[in-house]
C-alpha cells in the first residue's frame, strides 16, 4: 500500500509527511516519478532527502532532517500549512471513520479510557491546514469503524457541509489507501466510496474489512500491482541496500538529482526481481 | 484552564531588572528556582535536545503539584509521573516512538485519572507559546475547528472583525518556567543553537524564568562572532548552566545521536514493571550520582562517542 500511496504524489509539489509509512511513500515517490517532490517534516525540516535503511522514527530528529534544504521551527512549519503551500498532507491512522474522522487519542471514553493513546501531534493540523489529505492505514473492521470514540483530527465530521461550517475552510479529504483498495470521498454526502481495488482483492472483502455501510463508485477500477523496480527501491528505503550488493555501485538508490528525469534513476539492485513476486502487504507496509 | 494572564506576565517583565550579570549556577542551584505547583515548559522536542541535566536537577529534588508543558512529550514525562511530581501534562503527543508501544506509564497515570492531560494539537501548543511570547492573551488559526480536542478544551472561537470568517482563538501560555538545552551561551545568557530550533524560541519569551542549559559556554566575543546563530539575548535569560552532553541521552542536533539502546531498556524495564520501574531508574541514574557529570561517567565514554559518530554523519560539516 506505500506503492499505492506513492503513486498518488505528483512531481514539484510539497508533502507534509507523517513518519512510518507516509514518509516511505514520499521517498518512494521522489525516486520513481517525482524527483522534484518536497518532503516536508514536522519537526521543523523543509526538503529532506533520507537515508535508505536509515529512516527516521520521529519528525524531529537528525536522521529526518539529512540533506534538508532549510532548517525552522515548529510552528513554522505549520504556518506554512496555514499558508497554503503545502499540496499533500499524509497521515496514518489509528482508527478512521466513514467521513475520514481519525482517532489517536482515546479507545473507549476520554472520562473512562480503557487506552489512553499518545495523542494528535501534528494529525490534527495537517488534516485541518493541508490542500488534500491522504491517509494511508491497514484495511481491518476495528480500524474503518462508523464512528471514530473520539474525533482527534477532524475529517468531514458529520458529512455534507459540516467541516466547513465549523470554519475548516482549508483542505480536502483525497484519498485513503489501504492494503485491500483505493478510496475517496463521495462529494455530496462526503461519506468514504471505494474507487479501486488491490491486485486480486474483491468489493465482497473490502466490504467485510469495513466497519460501516461502504458506498461503492459506480466504476470499481483495479490497482496495478508494483513492479519490480517499484518493490526495489521501497525495501532499500526501509531496510537499507541489499545484502550482497557490490560495496561501490550495489545500491539501487541514488538521490534523484534535480533536473534528472531521462531513463531509470538507477539500476535495480541484485536479487530485486524475486522480490516482486511477495505480495505489496506483506510486512508493515 | 489554568494560566497566567498575559497582562499579569508582562507587568513581571517591565518590573524585573535585566542586569548583564554573570547568570552561571549549578543545575541544582537553577532548578532551585522552581516551586511546587509551577508549570514547567520543557524545551527541545520528543528525543530532539531536551534539557535531560536539568530535568535530572528537578527529578532529584521531588517537587509536587507540577505541571508540565511541552511540543511533543518523551519519557521525561514519565520519569516526572512516577516520582508523583505532576498533576497535569499539557502537550500534543506522549510517548518514545513506535518501536517502542505506547508508554506505560503515562497510561497508568492518564487512565486512572489521577493526573489529567490537556492534549491540544501540535500548532496549537505552538500558538499557545507563540501567544505568550507575543504578549497576546491569544492567537487566531484555524487549527483544531470542529474536532473532539477543542471541545474537550473549551476551545473558544472568535469571528474575524474584517470577514465574518470563524477562527479558534488559542489562549497564550505564558509557564512558570522554560527550560531550554542549548549549544552555547556565554555567561550573560546570550544563546545560539544550531539546526531546527523546535518552539524553543516562543517557549523561553513567554516564560516568567528562563533556565538555559548549555553544550559550551562561550565568551561574548564567540557569541558576537555568529551574532546570526542567536536564538535568545541575555535579558530573556535568567540562568546559564553548563552542560555538555546535557540533552544525552537525547539527541543534540550536529554534536551527539540519540542512545537508542538506552530508550530500549528503559522501554522494557517500564512494560514489565510500570511505575515501579520508572521510579527505580531515577533511583539508579539520578539519586544514585552527585550530578549529571557522574551519570554521563556512569554510561561511559565509549556510548558517548557512538551518539557523536551518529551525529558527524548525519549533519553538514
Amino acid at each position: 500500500m506505500a506503492i499505492t500511496a506513492s503513486r498518488l504524489l505528483a512531481d514539484h509539489k510539497v508533502v507534509f509527511a507523517g513518519v512510518g509509512m507516509p514518509l516511505l511513500a514520499s521517498a518512494v515517490a521522489r525516486h520513481i516519478h517525482a524527483p522534484h517532490l518536497t518532503i516536508v517534516l514536522e519537526g521543523g525540516i523543509i526538503g529532506t532527502s533520507l537515508r535508505p535503511g536509515q529512516l527516521p522514527i520521529s519528525t524531529n530528529e537528525m536522521r529526518a532532517a539529512y540533506g534538508a534544504q532549510m532548517l525552522t521551527d515548529i510552528t513554522d512549519i505549520f504556518l506554512y500549512a496555514q499558508r497554503g503551500y503545502f499540496d499533500y498532507g499524509f497521515l496514518g491512522a489509528a482508527q478512521v471513520d466513514m467521513y475520514g474522522n481519525i482517532n489517536t487519542s482515546v479507545i473507549g471514553s476520554l472520562e473512562h479510557p480503557r487506552v489512553r493513546l499518545p495523542g494528535s501531534g501534528g494529525a490534527n493540523d495537517i488534516i485541518s491546514l493541508c490542500n488534500e489529505v491522504l491517509i494511508v492505514t491497514a484495511h481491518e473492521p476495528r480500524r474503518f469503524v462508523e464512528r471514530v470514540d473520539y474525533i482527534t483530527s477532524p475529517g468531514y465530521l458529520s458529512g455534507g457541509d459540516s467541516r466547513a461550517r465549523a470554519g475548516l475552510v482549508a483542505g480536502r479529504l483525497g484519498a485513503v489507501v489501504t492494503d485491500l483498495a483505493l478510496l475517496d470521498f463521495e462529494p455530496d454526502s462526503k461519506r468514504m466510496r471505494l474507487r479501486a481495488l488491490q491486485a486480486g482483492v474483491t468489493v465482497a472483502q473490502v466490504r467485510a474489512q469495513t466497519g460501516f455501510d461502504l458506498l461503492v463508485g459506480e466504476e470499481v477500477g483495479d490497482l496495478r500491482p508494483p513492479s519490480a523496480q517499484e518493490l526495489a527501491i521501497y525495501r532499500e528505503l526501509r531496510d537499507g541496500p541489499p545484502a550482497g550488493a557490490a560495496e561501490e555501485s550495489g545500491a539501487t538508490l541514488a538521490e534523484p538529482a534535480a533536473g534528472a528525469r531521462s531513463g531509470p534513476l538507477a539500476e535495480p539492485a541484485v536479487g530485486a526481481a524475486t522480490a516482486a513476486a511477495e505480495p505489496v502487504a506483506a510486512g508493515p507496509a | 484552564m489554568e494560566q497566567v494572564a498575559v497582562r499579569q506576565a508582562r507587568a513581571e517583565r517591565e518590573a524585573g531588572g535585566r542586569p548583564v550579570a554573570d547568570k552561571r549556577m549549578t543545575a541544582q542551584a537553577a532548578t532551585a528556582l522552581i516551586r511546587d505547583g509551577d508549570h514547567v515548559a520543557i524545551g527541545g522536542t520528543l528525543y530532539s535536545r531536551t534539557p535531560m541535566a536539568l530535568v535530572f536537577a528537578l527529578l532529584r529534588q521531588r517537587r509536587r503539584h507540577l505541571t508540565v508543558s511541552r511540543t511533543l512529550a518523551c519519557y521525561e514525562i514519565e520519569l516526572l509521573l512516577a516520582t508523583g511530581a505532576l498533576d497535569r501534562i499539557v502537550t500534543s503527543w506522549v510517548g518514545i516512538g513506535l518501536p517502542w508501544g505506547l508508554p506505560p506509564i503515562f497510561r497508568h497515570y492518564t487512565e486512572s485519572g489521577q493526573v489529567r492531560y490537556d492534549e491540544w494539537s501540535h500548532l496549537a501548543m505552538g500558538l499557545r507559546y507563540k501567544a505568550g511570547a507575543m504578549g497576546v492573551p491569544f492567537l487566531p488559526s484555524l487549527t483544531m475547528l470542529g474536532s473532539d480536542l477543542a471541545r474537550t478544551l473549551d476551545l473558544q472561537t472568535v469571528t474575524c472583525p474584517y470577514t465574518g470568517e470563524q477562527l479558534a482563538a488559542v489562549p497564550a501560555l505564558n509557564p512558570d518556567v522554560a527550560l531550554i538545552h542549548a549549544h552555547r551561551a556565554d555567561m550573560f545568557g546570550n544563546v545560539q543553537v544550531d539546526g531546527y530550533r523546535h518552539m524553543d524560541t516562543d517557549m523561553a519569551k513567554a516564560a516568567r524564568t528562563v533556565i538555559v542549559s548549555a553544550e559550551e559556554i562561550v565568551s561574548p566575543e564567540a557569541i558576537a562572532a555568529r551574532p546570526d546563530q542567536t536564538m535568545l539575548p541575555h535579558f530573556a535569560v535568567d540562568a546559564v548552566v553548563a552542560a555538555p552532553h546535557g540533552a544525552y541521552p537525547h539527541e543534540c542536533y550536529g554534536r551527539y545521536g540519540p542512545d537508542l539502546e538506552h530508550f530500549d531498556a528503559y522501554a522494557s524495564s517500564v512494560r514489565a514493571d510500570g511505575p515501579a520501574a520508572g521510579l527505580r531508574y531515577v533511583e539508579q541514574n539520578v539519586d544514585a550520582h552527585a550530578d549529571f557529570a557522574a551519570f554521563l561517567a556512569a554510561a561511559g565514554s565509549a556510548r558517548l562517542a557512538a551518539c557523536e559518530a551518529e551525529a558527524r554523519e548525519l549533519t553538514p560539516r
